[in-house]
């Protein structure tokens, strides 16, 4: 494969690939996503490629496999074209009856999405409920892509967005439609990408680099893996047009060491994107160079705050440091380093294509575009949808996740794992989006939205999270080191009857002494959980003291 | 290297730039606690005792003084109600560790610090990094380093070195605020080379 | 905090391996996570005496190694069993009673979080959230996802693994 050299090289190459392919043609797509590898899609597929050998279909339809679908409970996921007919909890027995009826163009009707209340059915994707209400910007492309495939990623109109970037705009031009976006960043500081990406670009050092945190670490949070081993070109489309406006020359993808699949794929991506000359030296003939490495942690979460992922690169341990000196102008090596999130950066290209006055007329008023949600916990639908921001919460959890299931009642929701907090019900009309939950003290994170229903024990998930967030810790600060340890401690003693009356006076002087004396934002926010429960449930915490004490716990 | 003029407890100092906030309280005879802090070494930003509030552009902040680096106009309070606050849990929790030290028994006084208001877990070590920073920085041994991470961090001496090189030199046992330095390295040395202290020696 | 010295059983790929890892990043100290990381993938866990050698091609002092082995728990300073047995311990997995199926694991096999039986048939650990939260509680052994784990399944998923 020859080098695309030019922006109408690359239109050129993509007309060829549309003209070998029929719109009409049937089509079948396996979720290979993370659930559903987990519930054997790999037999599933197996199972197809044996039907289609065996029906001679191969040259009637086109089979792929694909990343994450977003139904993850109801996999495995089978979507079947024309027309995006949902199959559900396929079985490898039933793969020969799904080619034979797609070459008929008929619907299998067993396998089709039935509501569990009502039993009504819904054939096409824009029937289904857990669909219906998305608007699926950034994942919506997935299952028509192969990520082993360049080309399925160019049949969708992949890289128009950085040939136009590098043909018809400066990188000045770039970096001021990303600014007029307001696109704020996904991974839970929420802070204008384009505002970090200015600072990048005017610190004095010419060599800059940019980085993908795709590391991960919040619990319940699964969004990022699905992106980036969905469709990996997207992500490092996004990356490259960065890079451009903000004349960096390296970029880094730090990612998991535990997500064999995902490695595969960006490793692809990676080397696909070279041998099209859309990475590398002169890219499309623009005079822009810029290669990417890629990186994985070795497993521990703090190596997901921005500056101890930095460090982690350099090949030290991720130690963070603290915030007086910014990472955008000082970060890997002491060069200026642009770190954004999956999800930040997957939004780029659509920025670019589609401009920043289509990005601002989706979303609310200070929170712009989509957000991308991990649903999990105690809720009938789970996986990874994609929302506009501004949706009432109540929406993502009875319309798209489908309520409780088992006839319980929900009794609170979480947000942003162990650095997130709970809200209980009754503010389940709560729009999505960065400010307003912040205030409410349920801090979106990266999006993952946690049900919790009538029966959880809200001491025993903050006992739980700060748990997770001790051994977490790197240790080198006394605040969060000593801090969540003691906290630990009160917690544990509360939740097994052994709390005592001043335990809440010591609970609040460790959550303020925490917040403000932690050297990262792992310790700055290890509180946060805590602190929303004891403003929302606080009952129940003074009501499980009180309940050790009368069994005869320790008295105050 | 211009001099700039800030405020530290309403008083004016003036002081080069890069200077930290720490070192320009110093200078201006205005203390602040320190316990991570050793002259000779780089500034760690570990034990944060040194917190202060800071006030500039109208915006206030809490920092640790050792790292955070002076400005033009910056307004530092050294002693605030919630300042204080930060020093004491501070000292609490780490009494929960080292409840004798002599430093942190004068600064629990100072500060009205409770030695019992925690859990105790009596490793004596506070973690302050001074012993591990001292030989790596200036005597460039690496004698002792940290392992593990969070609570479960301590210190660990490496055999190996520290039968050659400890005996002889002993300079981090008397930066140890805690003591728990020496007793690492005996502890070490009885289970890991009795008998062998420093390089050719017998006996001890 | 003492520092025993354990004699190296070298592991399934011998010397070779572990050879050629750190030839290749000899005067590198910038390379050490990458080298430590290539030798636990081939050896499954990192000897003192590996250490040793490590540091002293990379150029790093002997304490900075043993920092990172020790943070890092990707990286095991002891012998790992023939099978890896993780109870995924991620908040969703948590609400759905992964505290019930670590308490089976560690009934049926003795052993705690971190550790390895005598007879080296299972290591069992703990995994934060891989990412499969929909299919949850989960146990993932050598790899294989086991979703929607019950304490009573256990033992059978357990059996196939010798």
């Amino acid at each position: 494969m020859p080098k695309l050299q030019s922006a109408a090289a690359l239109e050129d190459y993509r007309a060829q690939v549309l003209s070998a392919r029929d719109p009409a043609r049937p089509s079948i797509a396996v979720c290979a996503g993370a659930a559903c590898g987990g519930l054997d899609s790999a037999a599933v597929a197996a199972a197809f490629s044996t039907a289609i050998e065996k029906q001679a279909a191969a040259a009637k339809l086109d089979f792929r496999v694909t990343g994450c679908h977003g139904f993850c409970n109801k996999g495995p996921n089978v979507i079947v074209g024309p027309g995006d007919i949902c199959y559900f909890e396929v079985k490898p027995e039933d793969a020969a009856e799904i080619v034979a009826c797609t070459l008929k163009g008929e619907v299998i009707e067993r396998l089709v999405y039935q509501h569990p209340v009502t039993g009504e059915k819904a054939v096409h994707m824009s029937e289904v409920p857990f669909y219906k209400h998305q608007m699926r910007i950034l994942i919506g492309d997935i299952p028509k892509i192969d990520p082993m495939r360049i080309t399925d990623y160019l049949a969708v109109g992949g890289y128009s967005a950085l040939a136009k970037a590098l043909s018809k705009m400066t990188p000045v031009e770039v970096l001021d439609e990303v600014k007029k976006a307001n696109l704020r960043g996904r991974g839970g500081g929420g802070f204008p990408a384009g505002l970090k990406w200015e600072t990048t670009r005017n610190a004095p050092e010419k060599t800059k680099y940019v980085i993908v945190n795709g590391h991960e670490g919040e619990s319940a949070a699964f969004m990022d893996r699905a992106m980036l081993t969905g469709n990996p070109h997207k992500v490092l489309e996004g990356l490259i047009i960065g890079a451009y406006a903000i004349g960096a020359q390296q970029g880094y993808i730090y990612t998991r060491h535990d997500s064999p699949q995902m490695a595969l794929h960006i490793q692809a991506a990676l080397a696909q994107a070279a041998d099209y000359g859309l990475l590398g030296k002169n890219i499309l003939g623009s005079g822009f160079d810029f290669t990417v490495e890629l990186h994985y942690d070795v497993g521990i979460f703090v190596s997901g705050e921005s500056s101890a992922l930095m460090r982690s690169i350099e090949g030290h341990a991720p130690e963070p440091r603290p915030k007086y000196i910014r990472t955008s102008v000082s970060g890997i090596w002491d060069k200026p380093s642009n770190l954004n999130n999956v999800e930040t950066w997957a939004n780029v290209p659509e920025i670019i294509n589609r401009g920043a006055d289509w990005f601002t007329s989706i979303g609310s008023e200070k929170s712009k575009g989509t957000k991308l949600v991990s649903l999990s916990g105690h809720v009938a639908n789970s996986g990874v949808i994609e929302v506009p921001m501004g949706m009432p919460l109540r929406t993502i959890v009875f319309d798209i996740g489908g309520g409780v299931p088992g006839g319980k009642a929900p009794k609170a929701i979480h947000f942003g794992g162990a650095m997130g907090g709970s809200i209980p019900i009754s503010l389940i009309d709560a729009p999505l989006d960065f400010d307003g939950m912040a205030k409410l003290g349920a801090p979106i994170g990266a999006g993952g939205l946690l049900v919790m229903d009538e029966d959880t024990d809200m001491v025993e998930v903050a006992r739980y999270l700060l748990d997770f967030l001790v051994k977490e810790s790197c240790g080198k600060c006394v605040p969060c080191r000593e801090g969540m340890y003691q906290m630990l401690k009160i917690l544990t003693n509360i939740k097994e009857g052994r709390g005592r009356k001043f335990d809440l006076e010591r609970l609040a002087d460790l959550t303020e002494v925490t917040s403000l004396g932690s050297l990262c934002a792992l310790g700055k926010t290890s509180s946060d959980p805590l602190k929303s429960m004891l403003r929302y449930f606080k009952d129940e915490y003074e009501a499980r003291i009180a309940a050790g004490a009368a069994a005869g716990g320790l008295a105050t | 290297m211009t001099d700039l003029v800030l405020q530290i407890d309403g008083k004016d100092v003036s002081v080069p730039a890069g200077t930290t906030v720490l070192q320009a309280a110093r200078q201006a005879g205005i203390p602040i606690p320190t316990l991570c802090h050793h002259e000779q070494l780089e500034d760690y930003g570990g034990c944060r005792l040194c917190m202060v509030e800071v006030e500039s552009r109208g915006r206030k902040n809490h920092v640790v003084s050792c790292l955070y680096p002076v400005e033009k106009g910056l307004v530092v309070r050294t002693r605030t109600e919630t300042v204080d606050k930060i020093r004491r849990v501070i000292i609490e929790e780490l009494m929960a560790h080292a409840p004798d030290a002599p430093e942190l028994k004068r600064l629990a006084e100072e500060y009205g610090a409770d030695r019992n208001r925690f859990e105790k877990e009596s490793s004596f070590c506070v973690l302050c990094g001074l012993c591990v920073r001292y030989c790596a920085e200036v005597k460039q041994k690496h004698a002792v380093g940290f392992i593990e991470n969070g609570p479960k961090r301590e210190i660990s001496f490496i055999p190996e070195i520290a039968a050659k090189e400890c005996w002889d030199c002993q300079e981090c046992f008397a930066i140890c605020p805690t003591s728990y330095a020496q007793a690492a390295y005996f502890l070490t040395e009885a289970l890991a080379f009795p008998g062998r202290r420093k390089a050719g020696a017998t006996s001890a | 905090m003492s520092e025993q010295i354990i004699e190296g059983n070298v592991g399934i790929e011998g010397n070779g391996a572990i050879d050629g890892i750190i030839e290749k990043y000899r005067g590198k100290p910038g390379a050490l996570i990458h080298a430590l990381t290539e030798i636990q993938h081939a050896n499954r866990w990192l000897p003192r005496d590996v250490m040793q050698r490590v540091a002293d091609a990379l150029e790093v002092p002997f304490s900075q190694a043993m920092q990172i082995a020790s943070f890092y728990k990707t990286f095991s300073l002891t012998p790992k069993g023939r099978h890896e047995v993780h109870v995924c311990t991620g908040m969703t997995c948590h609400l759905r009673g992964a505290a019930k199926l670590q308490e089976k694991v560690e009934e049926l096999t003795g052993l705690k979080l971190g550790e390895t039986d005598a007879e080296s048939r299972f290591t069992f650990e703990a995994g934060s959230c891989l990412g499969s939260c929909s299919i949850g509680p989960e146990l993932i052994v050598d790899g294989k996802h086991h979703g929607r784990m019950t304490p009573e399944k256990v033992a059978d998923v357990l059996k196939r693994y010798e």
